[in-house]
């Protein structure tokens, strides 16, 4: 029965995989989302998010913090980028292997130095919340925003820049009108790596004794209170938001690899 | 132009400070007796020596290690085959794939791992304990990046070479295994290093899917800060340098080993040129 077999079959138990275990998972979040407690379906999760000024008021920090995190998680990782990609520096790649090397040891490791840091300097983290988490966010996740900008700053070509200045651009002219506009698709890589996450990790911000609650807290306290349905809506929100969020940026597979870390 | 070149220096500079300062500082203090870094202290070996010695925390080391094994093995597996079956389907199939694989990917992990607890837990009724759902649910974190590894390297194949080892004899199955995996190695490795270092770094799956009395370093960490034993507290910082001084050893390595090949490159092309 040899002449049966065919390549494509190879990929059966990683479809079932993905079938069970990431399409399901959302058919369930979803028909969690709209039944209560008594598996009633009905629209009354979805109602009291929207009803409750705690909760919305939660998605409305959590959309504040996400967007200041990457705000300064661009403005650090940017400068930082150019200058290496642009610069004469020898052995980019240790540099650059070096400002990512972050993303290899455990987060909460990482955090716990700069809770330790940050304790010695403030006295009280309590007293600073909300600059606390963008700072911890931040420290957190600057390494997937350096690495895409890099990797698109350094593919541009160079005899582009010689081009602008032959035709009399100015070195700021030549980077805001051809090296901004090209290194583009890496700041919007960059941005969808940073911004879901600085949503949702909660941990961060529980780890620097932070009593402020972003969305992933809510699914943390749904969870410990055992309220699947609550829980299930707050998920299905963050679905909803993460695929706008996809839909606008652009699916970059490229993003895999940043994720997990292959630099070379 | 000759004035600014300081600038680049230094901006790379202040941010690898600003990078490795937290990191440094814990180390620094983990060689100490200080309860709590800015102290004055004195040299001490005592947080290795509780590292080491404690068998609650080396128990959670060693289960973490082992379960970043499993998960890498198993992601390995499933996202190569996947990356293969995918790769020969027909592209309305590969477009299915490509995009249920890109969930995981994007999605954020408390939503991974809250909806894969409420399946297997809630749902199916599968006991914690019996770790299932944990290693499904990383190996779902994990799968999808192996995946988008061994892909892009079946693409740059020479697809003829398959077809010589039919004509040669050769069944598909066998040509599958002598001829098409080991062209796709390189990508099979790095998914599995990713997968490693993805099971390493997960917080969320693990603690909506763990065992209860099971812990891995993120939950271990998170729950010890909440706590309030000194003695551990400071053991975890000695944790920090050790998994430092690890993966600076690791990264040094690769970046020699990469120094090497790029220059061995250029002295080739540069005889092709030549």
């Amino acid at each position: 029965m040899k002449g049966t077999f065919q390549r494509k079959y190879l990929g059966i138990p990683y479809a079932l995989y993905l079938l069970v275990l990431v399409i399901l998972p959302l058919i369930v979040i979803v028909s969690y989302a709209f039944t209560d407690s008594n598996g009633r379906p009905g629209i009354g999760n979805f109602i009291s998010f929207f009803t409750d000024p705690n909760t919305l008021g939660t998605l409305v920090y959590s959309l504040v913090l996400a967007f200041v995190t990457t705000l300064v998680c661009l403005l650090i990782a940017y400068p930082a980028a150019y200058f290496l990609a642009a610069s004469r520096i020898r052995s980019k790649s240790a540099i650059l292997m070096l400002m990512v090397m972050p993303m290899w040891i455990n987060f909460t490791l990482r955090i716990t130095a700069l809770k330790e840091l940050l304790t010695v300097v403030e006295g009280n983290l309590a007293f600073h919340p909300f600059m606390n988490s963008v700072i911890g966010m931040t420290y957190d996740f600057l390494p997937f925003m350096i690495l895409p900008i890099y990797n698109q700053i350094s593919r541009i070509d160079k005899s582009l820049l010689e081009a602008a200045a032959d035709l009399g651009a100015d070195p700021r002219q030549a980077f805001i009108r051809v090296l901004l506009p090209l290194s583009m698709p890496g700041v919007v890589s960059g941005i969808s790596m940073v911004f879901l996450p600085a949503m949702t990790n909660y941990v961060v911000l529980d780890m620097l004794y932070n009593s402020t609650y972003i969305m992933g807290s809510l699914i943390g306290s749904y969870f410990s209170a055992y309220d699947w349905h609550g829980g299930s809506m707050i998920s299905l929100i963050l679905l909803v938001i993460i695929c706008l969020f996809t839909l606008i940026a652009g699916n970059d597979e490229n993003e895999g690899s940043v994720r997990g870390g292959s630099v070379l | 132009m000759k004035k600014n070149t300081w600038i680049a220096p230094t901006v790379v500079l202040v941010v690898l400070l600003l990078i490795y300062a937290p990191i440094l500082i814990l180390a620094f203090y983990s060689f100490t007796d200080a309860s709590s870094i800015g102290e004055s202290a004195h040299f001490s070996m005592q947080n290795y020596i509780t590292l080491f010695t404690t068998e609650e925390l080396a128990a959670m080391i060693r289960g973490t290690l082992i379960l970043a094994l499993s998960v890498a093995v198993l992601s390995t597996i499933l996202g190569t085959l996947g990356a293969m079956g995918a790769f020969y389907s027909k592209p309305r199939a590969l477009t299915a794939y490509r995009i249920v694989n890109q969930i995981p990917v994007v999605n954020a992990d408390v939503v991974t791992g809250f909806s894969i607890c409420i399946l297997l837990v809630v749902v199916f009724g599968i006991n914690k304990d019996t770790f299932f759902p944990l290693v499904a649910g990383q190996t779902v974190l994990c799968a999808p990046f192996v995946f988008l590894s061994v892909y892009p390297k079946l693409g740059q194949m020479d697809p003829s070479i398959y077809e010589a080892a039919l004509d040669l004899g050769a069944s598909p199955a066998t040509a599958v295994r002598k001829v098409v995996i080991p062209q796709i190695m390189p990508g099979i490795v790095s998914g599995f290093v990713m997968a490693v270092t993805l099971s390493l770094d997960d917080y969320f799956v693990a603690t909506y899917t763990k065992p209860a009395a099971f812990d891995t370093i993120s939950t271990y960490v998170v729950n010890a800060t909440r706590g309030s034993q000194t003695e551990i507290k400071t053991a975890l910082w000695a944790l920090s340098t050790v998994i430092f001084v690890i993966v600076l050893g690791i990264c040094l390595g690769m970046n020699r080993k990469n120094s090497a090949k790029e220059k061995t490159r250029v002295r080739k092309d540069r005889r092709v040129s030549a």
